[in-house]
């Protein structure tokens, strides 16, 4: 008898605490990059400055192979479009987060 | 900043020597000194904060517990339990950064997280920590991972430098969205700072249509105060990520 009243009385105390905003939901670790876009302008900031990232870092190894190799624009060439591709995966592996959720 | 004819709104990301003659000598420019006035302007708020050591908090104290929970809160729930290893460097980072960015909003200061050299060392520094971590924890296994699981192998020789070049993107990524973040906010202040000084020379209508800059301004600054903790957040949690990554098995 008292312990089934024990029972009402903390269903009835979580559900008072979850209307009041008093639990904290248990949150999947996949929200820590969600967290870091709140808004939707943050979001395409940061997908712009990945896709960037890549490309620069694609330009930055294929001109110092070429330079170091005198391969003048090879390496450069191969290493852009790599860049490119590894922006594009950055996005990709940003986006690909928040449709899981 | 935006005054006489010409306005250059890049101006004031120029570093000057300061301290006169002794400045002079050692290339000691603002950039080091606002840096060294965040570092004092922190290490003053958890001095004075912690000095009373209270078990009922006052409110610097209060304050001053809320940092620091918060940082380890977010470092042990991104990281895990190994995270409280790595608590003291993402404290330092966000404050620094946070410090930064605040101390560059005041009147005839610089911002020293909108140049892209301070805050690319920021950035490969937690690069590195990343990479020398993954390497302890993980040992030879941390290069499998520039593999995706079940690839074709006839594709590795186009998806490992892929991969490998994500992953050398980090610190650049990192690091251009706090920089461009800072820069593009001060230009925009100066821009519309500039607006204001230009419809002045128009006389009293001029003046009345100066007010809507001058609102702008305001809005911008508020604005300014929420991407300065936002950007700092970024950062920090970011950090937290790629460290989470380095000590997963």
């Amino acid at each position: 008898m008292c312990k089934e009243k024990d029972d009402s009385f903390n269903a009835r105390l979580q559900s008072a605490e979850r209307r009041y905003g008093l639990v904290k939901e248990e949150k999947p670790q996949v929200d820590a990059n969600m967290e870091a876009d709140r808004s939707l302008a943050a979001l395409a900031f940061r997908a712009g400055t990945e896709m960037l990232a890549g490309l620069i870092v694609g330009v930055a190894i294929g001109w110092g192979l070429d330079h170091w190799l005198h391969t003048r624009a090879l390496f450069l060439v191969i290493f852009a479009l790599l860049g490119g591709s590894a922006g594009m995966l950055n996005v990709w592996r940003l986006v690909r987060t928040m449709d899981v959720k | 900043m935006a005054g006489g004819s010409s306005i250059n709104v890049l101006e004031q990301f120029e570093l000057h020597p300061v301290l006169g003659g002794l400045g002079e000598a050692l290339r000691f420019s603002q950039s080091p000194l606002y840096m060294i006035a965040a570092v004092c302007l922190v290490l003053a708020f958890l001095y004075f904060g912690m000095r009373p050591a209270a078990v009922v908090p006052g409110r610097l104290q209060a304050a001053a517990e809320v940092c620091y929970e918060f940082i380890h809160n977010m470092a042990v729930d991104t990281i895990g339990p190994e995270g409280a290893a790595f608590f003291p460097f993402i404290f330092t980072l966000f404050f620094f950064i946070l410090a930064g960015n605040y101390i560059g909003l005041l009147p005839f200061s610089f911002t020293f997280t909108s140049h892209i050299a301070v805050t690319f060392a920021m950035a490969f520094m937690v690069f590195l920590l990343t990479v020398v971590v993954s390497l302890k924890v993980q040992g030879l296994r941390f290069f499998a991972h520039f593999m995706p699981d079940g690839a074709s192998p006839f594709l590795a020789p186009l998806l490992i430098p892929i991969e490998i070049l994500s992953f050398l993107s980090r610190p650049v990524s990192l690091s251009i969205r706090l920089f461009a973040n800072m820069v593009a906010g001060h230009v925009m202040f100066d821009i519309f700072a500039s607006f204001v000084v230009m419809l002045a020379g128009f006389g009293v209508v001029g003046d009345v249509f100066a007010i809507g800059p001058i609102a702008i301004n305001v809005a911008l600054m508020a604005l300014e105060l929420l991407v300065g903790v936002l950007q700092a957040y970024v950062f920090a949690i970011l950090t937290c990520i790629y460290l989470r990554e380095a000590v997963a098995h």
